[in-house]
């Protein structure tokens, strides 16, 4: 067990874990912060797409021991960040989600997307958006990812 | 589960309900219905209550909390159970909260008699349920502000949670509560006409919507208790396998392993269950397992050999599903007015994105469960059984679920078994058993491998004039409890569902199915049988059409029975809707069109493909849906729109489970992959069927169509015929 020092959402957070911990394990169940789901634990997914450094990052296979001082933000923070509030907004007006499990790898994804690209063309969606949805959604993740990219304008 | 099981009752027939109201214990108006599971008899309600079997609870702050009989994974009942009830009370909809409700006899589906959601038959079987229930809610309100005003109650109105009495009188929900659960629950009550629906036919977005966008929802995976541990289970890598020995030395030497034991598995064999305080390392400590596995005497069954015995086994009748007319007569026909075709279907994992979990607190006499079911009454039964207490010692939680598609209806309930099972070594401690997703792909409960045989003569006006089919595939419904009303003369309804009952004119028809045992559990897939005979019909019928030369439209018209009104309506606003698209189609690019009815929903789709990357491209779906009255238009809209994607999971490269020697050769989503957003449909137009009939379900027919309109219009393109799925190659 280590003791690593994490900036998560802007907080300092402290925890003792194995050095190979995910950190996803450490966000949900040392920071009991569940909004970042595990889905295959391969990165194949992307339920677990957190921000490390301002990167959508699939933190399933990301080991704590290798995130030093990057700061990461989750979906319970991503609303504090101006493009992220939109997105998250955006997916709530175009009644996105259906079982809504994938929906906070989704949000990341996209918030990452718009903050490097804010006027993502149809390839571009396609070639940064690959986080499963197994209810298959995507017809209105385009479209929330479109209403974003036009308030965000 | 199908139409035919769904036919079984009749909403309100058999059995009797009772509402009782009292004042709820924090204040306000709940109301209960019980339901009396003896049709005839004049007894009382069943004894049991307590507060959690209220269905509305109209709390002193205005807000109406409404329970949800059923799970919600996705489908939107947890939305449009509660406009149905909101809309009959004239609720204010932005006080309404909606809660899952847990295992209780008062939530059991008013048809199947379990609780329960599959068959598509949330909205179909509750529809009227929970508008009586509002309207009566409505009622003991008005009741209560007329005899309080001492007005004739018929001179009071409701709008928003507010009723209003003559000279201007009016009184909020909130303060008429505790006197409205004074009031007698009318026996009777009528419903709104459709013309005064204020929440019923109107886009409604969902309840559940922002919560699932900032993290904030708790699906069973996100439950934290006190104490709580984690399991892992170590399944044999063939069904019904134990270990011969396991070391475990290393296992139990990382920090935070708490046990490690043998547990039972429902396939007879015996898995390792490792828990530890935490998932990583639960995960660790089972990467880190030595067993040598023993499965001797276990059927190793093999996806290549099946196939060679299913297709041995097609070329003969199998046990009768419908014969119609005479089927000889295809063989008078010349080899130019005959098809013969053999179609090839795989296992199939319905992956739901949340991985299975159930967790249970079990303190020797009584236990508390977590789960995202479908299935709370056989699960709750399971569990109870497993721990030794009866059924009602089991407190069960409905939680939030991450998708399902089928997965969380098991009969045989055997996560929740093994879940009891591990918890009862740990009295007093939570436990969550957690199935990775190694464990899920591995896992079984599969929609089963099928190949169809069929053998079609072709009369001279181009139409079939003789159809012999023949299904193989294992039995879904053997063994279940479901098997006296599903398995019939040795067929597995399930398995001829959409061929035994097509919707197309065929004179001299015979259909027929072998279920071979395997070692394999099977469950149904979302939409069931329909997941591949829909796709052996559609493909087969627009084969037709292309050697007749006839518009493939146009045909399914001629060949259609009269009678086939829902689906004919579908078929020709589909028609209608697409038809300046596919006029104009991009060189390179083919439409493809297909059509089904079941759970008595019809859906008609056309499709613009083209080929990239040697994979089909699906640029465009229009869907045409006849669904009776639609309840929430947003909710038939998005499971249109996304219930497609799911069909064309069965496309994909990477979209069969197979075995060999008994084992799964595939483990996570890099090896069985459903689709991502670049292969799903880009544009999905959605059109309802106007009507003012009862509503019937949109969580399975979405599936059906999309994949023979795929390969449709890829047949099309390359004139090839696509007959085995997954298409690996084009």
């Amino acid at each position: 067990m280590e003791t690593y020092k994490l900036t998560v959402n802007g907080e300092s957070k402290e925890v003792n874990v194995d050095p190979s911990t995910p950190l996803l394990w450490v966000l949900r169940e040392e920071l009991k912060m569940t909004g970042t789901k595990y889905g295959c634990g391969i990165s194949a997914c992307g339920a677990c797409t957190v921000h490390v450094a301002g990167v959508a990052t699939r933190s399933c296979v990301l080991p704590v021991s290798t995130i030093g001082d990057r700061p990461i933000v989750t979906i319970e923070g991503i609303g504090k960040d101006p493009v992220g509030r939109v997105v998250q907004e955006a997916w709530v007006s175009e009644d996105v989600v259906q079982c809504g499990y994938c929906q906070s790898g989704q949000i990341m994804c996209a918030a990452a997307l718009l903050k490097s690209t804010p006027k993502p063309t149809d390839a571009n969606i396609e070639e940064s958006m690959g986080n499963l949805c197994r209810c298959g959604t995507y017809v209105r993740i385009r479209a929330a990812i479109e209403a974003a990219s036009q308030r965000l304008a | 589960m199908s139409t035919t099981m769904m036919a079984a009752q009749e909403p309100g027939v058999s059995r009797r309900s009772f509402l009782r109201a009292s004042a709820a214990a924090a204040g306000g108006l709940i109301v209960y219905l019980y339901f009396d599971s003896h049709s005839s008899a004049q007894q009382a309600p069943p004894a049991k209550v307590y507060p959690p079997d209220a269905f509305v609870h109209v709390k002193p702050d205005g807000t109406i909390v409404i329970q949800v009989n059923r799970l919600e994974f996705g489908q939107g009942v947890q939305t449009s159970l509660p406009m149905l009830l909101a809309d009959e009370m004239d609720a204010d909809w932005s006080q309404v909260v909606a809660e899952l409700a847990p295992a209780a006899d008062v939530y059991k589906d008013p048809v199947f008699g379990i609780q329960m959601v599959g068959g598509s038959g949330s909205i179909a079987h509750s529809f009227q349920q929970y508008r009586e229930l509002g309207a009566k809610t409505r009622a003991m309100l008005v009741a209560a502000a007329a005899e309080q005003w001492k007005v004739p109650a018929n001179e009071c109105r409701t709008e928003s949670s507010v009723v209003h009495g003559p000279g201007g009188r009016s009184a909020k929900y909130a303060d008429l509560a505790d006197a409205a659960a004074r009031m007698p629950v009318p026996d009777t009550v009528p419903l709104k006409t459709a013309k005064d629906f204020r929440l019923i036919g109107k886009k409604t977005p969902r309840l559940d919507s922002r919560a699932k966008c900032d993290g904030s929802l708790k699906f069973g995976l996100d439950l934290n208790l006190p104490g709580m541990k984690i399991a892992l289970v170590a399944h044999p890598p063939i069904f019904g396998a134990s270990p011969r020995s396991v070391d475990d030395t290393a296992a139990r030497s990382l920090p935070g392993v708490a046990d490690v034991f043998q547990i039972p598995t429902v396939s007879k064999g015996t898995a390792v269950a490792v828990v530890a305080d935490r998932f990583w390392a639960a995960k660790q400590a089972r990467d880190r397992l030595k067993i040598d596995w023993d499965s001797s005497g276990v059927e190793a069954a093999d996806s290549s050999r099946l196939r060679e015995k299913y297709k041995e086994l097609a070329r003969s009748l199998g046990n009768a599903a419908v014969t119609r007319g005479d089927v000889k007569a295809l063989e008078a026909l010349p080899a130019d007015r005959r098809i013969v075709a053999q179609y090839e279907f795989p296992y199939l994992a319905h992956t739901p994105m949340e991985p299975l979990n159930t967790t249970i607190r079990f303190d020797g006499d009584r236990a508390e469960v977590w789960a995202g079911s479908q299935f709370q009454t056989f699960d709750q039964i399971a569990i109870a059984e497993t721990l030794g207490v009866p059924p009602d010692r089991v407190t069960f939680h409905t939680e939030m679920a991450g998708g399902g598609f089928g997965r969380r209806a098991v009969p045989d309930s055997h996560v929740q078994r093994e879940a009891a099972a591990i918890a009862k070594r740990f009295k007093g401690t939570p436990v969550k058993l957690v199935w990775t997703r190694e464990d899920d792909v591995q896992g079984g409960y599969y929609r089963p491998m099928y190949v169809h045989r069929i053998e079609i003569g072709i009369g001279a006006d181009g139409l079939p004039l003789a159809w012999r089919h023949v299904i193989v595939g294992q039995s879904i419904m053997a063994g279940t409890p479901f098997a006296a009303m599903m398995v019939r003369n040795g067929v597995d309804g399930t398995a001829v569902e959409g061929v035994a009952d097509t919707p197309y004119d065929i004179p001299n028809f015979s259909v027929s199915a072998h279920h071979p045992q395997v070692n394999v559990p099977v469950l149904w897939w979302r939409s069931v049988g329909n997941t591949h005979t829909a796709f052996v019909m559609e493909t087969l019928v627009d084969e037709l059409a292309l050697r007749a030369g006839t518009d493939p439209v146009l045909y399914r018209r001629k060949l259609l029975k009269t009678d086939a009104r829902r689906l004919r309506g579908a078929l020709d606003l589909m028609d209608q809707k697409s038809e300046p698209w596919r006029a104009k189609l991009p060189q390179g690019h083919a439409a493809g069109v297909a059509c089904h009815e079941c759970f008595d929903t019809a859906v008609a789709c056309a499709v613009d493909v083209s080929i990239e990357n040697q994979r089909p491209k699906i640029h465009r779906v229009t869907v045409a849906v006849g669904c009776g009255t639609v309840v929430n238009p947003l909710t038939v809209e998005s499971q249109f729109q996304a219930g497609v994607t799911f069909g064309v999971s069965q496309l994909m490269a990477n979209g069969a489970i197979t075995l060999k020697n008994g084992q799964v050769e595939q483990s996570n989503f890099d090896t069985y992959t459903p689709p991502y957003l670049v292969d799903a449909p880009k544009a999905v137009d959605v059109h309802i069927v106007p009507s003012t009939e009862k509503p019937t379900g949109c969580g399975e027919p979405p599936v059906p169509v999309i994949s023979p309109a795929v390969v449709n219009a890829l047949s099309r393109l390359t004139g090839k015929r696509y007959r085995t799925l997954p298409l690996v190659t084009l």
